[in-house]
């Protein structure tokens, strides 16, 4: 057996896998979300960026294959991960185990990690295919997005599924240091900060588009 | 004081099991867990019924072989204390406990609560060593070793092989246990030679036993009787993944 396929079998190797791949993803959400927020300075900023962003032609589609590969070994490890941790433990507790430190975003990984996978496919059929969206008009993110958000259960969707990327962020974003085995011990760490921060910033910077189109501020 | 129990009783490792209702009456409130339920088996016992089967040996938090979920809870609802350790007195009269063994496919249930924990002896076998030629005793003094290194080593070497780390993750994962058991040799000068061999072949065991992965949820650290840190989690990790991509020695001659 070789390396990579030794490491890709452990479950130490799988999780480095998905830190990694975590990591590179999160990287890509936060340009995202500044690119986003140009959506604020009027159709003419983000109309051009998206423009330059179509003008590297090859370039766009080796870092659109980069996050499609990134985000499916993430979740092909997780798939694995969580049927590993199905089988650890076959008979649950009668009277139940009772979680006592572990946080609301470590609990819902799973779960915010499938919903965020669904989310993902809404979103790309919606604003890069466009097929999902009543008005769709290639090289118009201005207006894509002003008629996008204009239906409120789009709005909510995308509000619940902004929630399920920020937890998940939070706490893949402390943890996968952690699980790359770079992680100080510290009694105050300076991680769980970041993670907070960025997983904040991240969300806040998305979460406040729908709602500014639903309300009137972008239009 | 008077407690009621719900014990998970089970007549062997394939026959079928479900929890039992005891009422555990007159109970002093400084006797211990595990007095408790000497009690609760010596009743059973004037009463002509099988008592209630459970691990313990010290009594007194050092041997590692207690091992209940009380009120889905490893070792109970003190912290860094084994069930051995755990008093009545933590409990409100007229409380209603239930009790349950370790939950993990890896720790099959022999018989009501007691598990087997030979995966664990399994993994320490795969590397938890250090190997060095016996003989005359080496003079302690002669390797130093620096303080820090000294207590991390120890806060890892405190680890009693309970499973209250398994029984209590989510995950069914044993990295604390493999992670303290590596982190304690890794840190000491001896282990060095063996340091990367071993986590491969830890975690590698650890995998086979059929044990979760890990997802730091952090309840390991929290059911852990001495406390040992998922930092231990962190070093095994670091350890493993070097040693994965660390170059192997390899005796070649490169035919042109
Ligand atoms: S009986 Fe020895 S640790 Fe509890």
């Amino acid at each position: 057996m070789n390396r990579v396929q030794a490491l890709w079998k452990s479950s130490v190797g799988k999780k480095a896998v998905m830190a990694v791949s975590g990591l590179l993803l999160v990287a890509y959400l936060v340009t995202h979300v500044l690119a986003n927020l140009l959506v604020f300075q009027g159709p003419e900023k983000i109309n051009l960026y998206s423009r330059l962003l179509h003008g590297t032609g090859g370039a766009l589609w080796v870092a659109r294959l980069a996050l499609l590969a990134a985000v499916v070994v993430h979740i092909v490890a997780a798939v694995q991960l969580t049927r590993r941790s199905q089988v650890a433990r076959p008979v649950g507790y009668a009277g139940g185990r009772r979680p006592q430190v572990s946080t609301l975003a470590s609990r819902s990984i799973r779960w915010g990690g499938v919903l965020i996978l669904v989310f993902i496919v809404y979103h790309v059929l919606h604003f890069t295919v466009g097929i999902v969206h009543t008005s769709f008009v290639e090289g118009d993110p201005y207006h894509n997005v002003v008629a996008g958000f204009a239906n409120l259960l789009v709005v909510a969707f995308y509000e619940l599924a902004l929630v399920a990327v920020g937890l998940h962020l939070y706490h893949g974003l402390w943890s996968s240091g952690r699980s790359l085995g770079v992680s100080q011990p510290s009694p105050r760490p300076l991680r769980r900060q970041l993670a907070v921060a960025l997983s904040l910033i991240v969300w806040a910077g998305f979460t406040v588009i729908p709602l500014a189109v639903y309300a009137g501020v972008i239009r | 004081m008077n407690v009621t129990l719900q014990v998970w009783r089970q007549a062997g490792p394939s026959a079928p099991g479900g929890m039992v209702r005891y009422e555990a009456n007159d109970i002093s409130p400084d006797a211990s867990f595990l007095e408790m339920l000497d009690v609760v088996n010596e009743r059973l016992m004037a009463a002509g019924e099988v008592p209630i089967a459970f691990d313990h040996d010290c009594r007194e938090g050092i041997c590692g072989s207690c091992s209940l979920m009380i009120n889905g809870v490893a070792h109970g609802p003190n912290k860094g204390t084994a069930t051995c350790q755990l008093h009545m007195r933590s409990f409100a009269d007229g409380r209603e406990i239930s009790v349950e063994p370790w939950r993990s496919r890896a720790f099959p249930i022999l018989r009501d609560l007691v598990v087997s924990r030979e995966a664990f002896d399994r993994i320490i076998a795969a590397g938890g060593y250090i190997s060095a030629p016996t003989g005359s005793a080496i003079d302690g003094n002669a390797t130093l070793i620096a303080k820090d290194e000294v207590d991390t080593a120890m806060d890892a070497a405190q680890c009693i092989g309970c499973g209250a780390c398994v029984a209590a993750c989510p995950n069914g994962s044993a990295s604390l246990f493999t992670a303290a058991k590596i982190t304690h040799l890794g840190l000491l000068p001896q282990g060095q030679p063996e340091r990367g061999l071993r986590a491969r072949r830890m975690v590698e065991q650890m995998d086979i036993e059929g044990f979760g992965g890990c997802t730091l949820y952090g309840e390991c650290q929290e059911a852990c009787p001495k406390l040992i840190s998922i930092d231990t989690i962190t070093r095994m990790n670091r350890d493993y993944l070097r040693a994965a991509v660390a170059p192997v020695r390899a005796v070649v001659s490169e035919s042109d």
